[in-house]
């Protein structure tokens, strides 16, 4: 069964939907969207650098995202200047080191569409192993900092003055962020897996009424997405990032129009 | 003053900067069990600066803290909750550490929001919003609390209340309360030792001595040692930005 490349794409989406819908939920809750964005980019400087070393891709970026994340943090000590200008600096500046590396790197043929957009056909057995194990070992660690971690996203103080450690809950999530882009960069691609982490959360907010329903129509959500935006790209041959995106602005979209009826009923 | 065993948080001259301007500087103070210590002073005196020094959510600072225990519960000035989080009453609770629904339900009934306890935290009023923090305060059961204008927005009658709740919470728990407040009346009747803030310690001791204290008279002016609480500010002294006092 996992011979047919579709089965190992659906069983891949899946996987990698499971787990972005917790972290996505943190995402929008925390304002970190352009944090992820940066976090993506970075990630094809870790794609290059695998190419070049002969290296697995998943870590290989796992290991540079974490890199720009720790940056990130050292930076914000260091200077004064405002959160979204060091993100920028930090994602385009990696965006541009990795192309001018794949510049260096013309005696491997590169599908750089694919990585930037996903790439259904690419994904391996070993992918597979790869998404499953790191999504479970991601959702372990996660449930582990969650009290903290949301305790601190409600209220950094209360978390701090009542004994939490919201310090290291935040530090541990953006290790997680940095290891659910390393394992879903082949499905989504680099440019949308933060599409795939906030769609989806932001599509839950919409219909939910406590943290633990926004957490899991946020997974739903990113499994009707995973689902739908496979068999489309299957069936109109279109790349597999931007059709699971689109099929989960399609729900966000749906869920909208839940809204307003409500909003009509009230009234 | 009683035993050592009994202090649960103690600050020794301590101080917070930010920016190379003292917040605050030199304060001294400690919360024993079963005691009322209430911080009382200006807008920007440093009150809230000096509850969260004892709460050690501020690191970085002069002097010294120590805290002789783990049960600390935090109700803050203000929490502001994003329209993203869809956070209930019941959620909201449970924040920190699980807690029973038996306590849940009689915390917030003791606080009178317990017909709130579905709804999202973003819908409540100012008043209502405080007191689920003090109830969540309750139901944690804590050792030290620390209290940072627990009543504002809330109306008058609930207002004593809800006071008169926060003294028996002392009494039954015995746990030791640092108190943030701007009601001289409630100072002066349930406190066991005010600090009067402005920068650094003005006076402190007892509410009649802090009452009869010069600098204190001089703080709030003369109908405040009358225990009333309509009060005026008036400065006899300037505070440079290294923290230094002038004298005018």
């Amino acid at each position: 069964m996992l011979d047919d490349f579709f089965i190992r794409a659906l069983i891949a989406g899946i996987g990698v939907a499971i787990v972005t819908g917790p972290l996505g939920c943190f995402v929008v809750w925390r304002r970190l969207s352009y944090f992820g964005d940066t976090l993506a980019h970075s990630a094809l400087l870790g794609v290059t650098l695998a190419y070049s070393m002969e290296f697995n891709i998943a870590f290989s970026v796992f290991i540079i995202s974490s890199l720009i994340a720790l940056t990130l943090i050292q930076l914000q000590k260091r200077t004064n200047l405002p959160g979204d200008a060091l993100l920028g600096l930090l994602a385009h500046s990696s965006l541009a080191i990795g192309l001018v590396v794949i510049g260096f790197l013309s005696f491997i043929r590169f599908d750089i569409m694919g990585l930037l957009f996903g790439d259904i056909l690419a994904v391996t057995v070993d992918d597979l192993l790869i998404i499953w194990i790191g999504g479970a070992l991601i959702l372990l660690v996660l449930k582990l900092i969650w009290k903290p971690l949301f305790a601190s996203t409600v209220n950094y103080e209360l978390a701090e003055a009542e004994g939490l450690n919201p310090d290291r809950a935040k530090a541990v999530f953006t290790i997680l962020m940095a290891a659910i882009i390393a394992i879903s960069i082949k499905m989504v691609g680099l440019l949308l897996i933060t599409g795939m982490l906030i769609i989806p959360a932001a599509m839950a907010r919409n219909i939910s009424s406590s943290p633990q329903k926004m957490v899991m129509y946020s997974i739903i959500g990113g499994l009707l997405s995973v689902i739908l935006g496979l068999f489309s790209s299957l069936e109109f041959n279109t790349a597999s990032g931007p059709s699971i995106i689109a099929a989960s602005l399609l729900l966000f979209i749906l869920s909208l129009l839940n809204i307003k009826q409500s909003i009509k009923l009230k009234n | 003053m009683s035993s050592n065993q009994n202090i649960l948080v103690k600050l020794n001259r301590a101080g917070f900067s930010l920016n190379n301007k003292w917040l605050v500087k030199g304060v001294s103070l400690q919360v024993e069990k079963g005691k009322i210590v209430t911080l009382i002073g200006p807008n920007g005196s440093g009150k809230s600066t000096t509850a969260k020094i004892a709460l050690g959510i501020y690191k970085k600072i002069d002097g010294s803290v120590e805290k002789y225990t783990s049960k600390v519960v935090y109700v803050p000035q203000k929490i502001s909750i994003d329209w993203t989080l869809p956070l209930r009453v019941n959620d909201f609770m449970v924040l920190t550490e699980s807690i029973s629904n038996e306590l849940i339900d009689e915390a917030l009934s003791l606080t009178g929001v317990i017909h709130l306890k579905d709804k999202n935290l973003g819908d409540l009023s100012g008043g209502e919003f405080q007191r689920v923090l003090l109830a969540r305060a309750i139901s944690k059961k804590p050792e030290l609390l620390v209290l940072d204008e627990p009543v504002q927005g809330v109306d008058f009658t609930g207002e004593i209340a809800l006071y008169e709740l926060i003294k028996k919470i002392s009494d039954e728990l015995n746990c030791g309360i640092l108190l943030i407040s701007h009601d001289l009346h409630t100072v002066m009747s349930a406190t066991d030792h005010v600090v009067c803030l402005n920068g650094h310690v003005c006076c402190s001791g007892s509410p009649m001595d802090v009452a009869k204290n010069n600098e204190y008279k001089a703080l709030f002016g003369e109908q405040a040692s009358q225990i009333l609480s309509r009060y005026e500010h008036r400065h006899d002294h300037i505070h440079t930005s290294e923290g230094e006092i002038k004298k005018n």
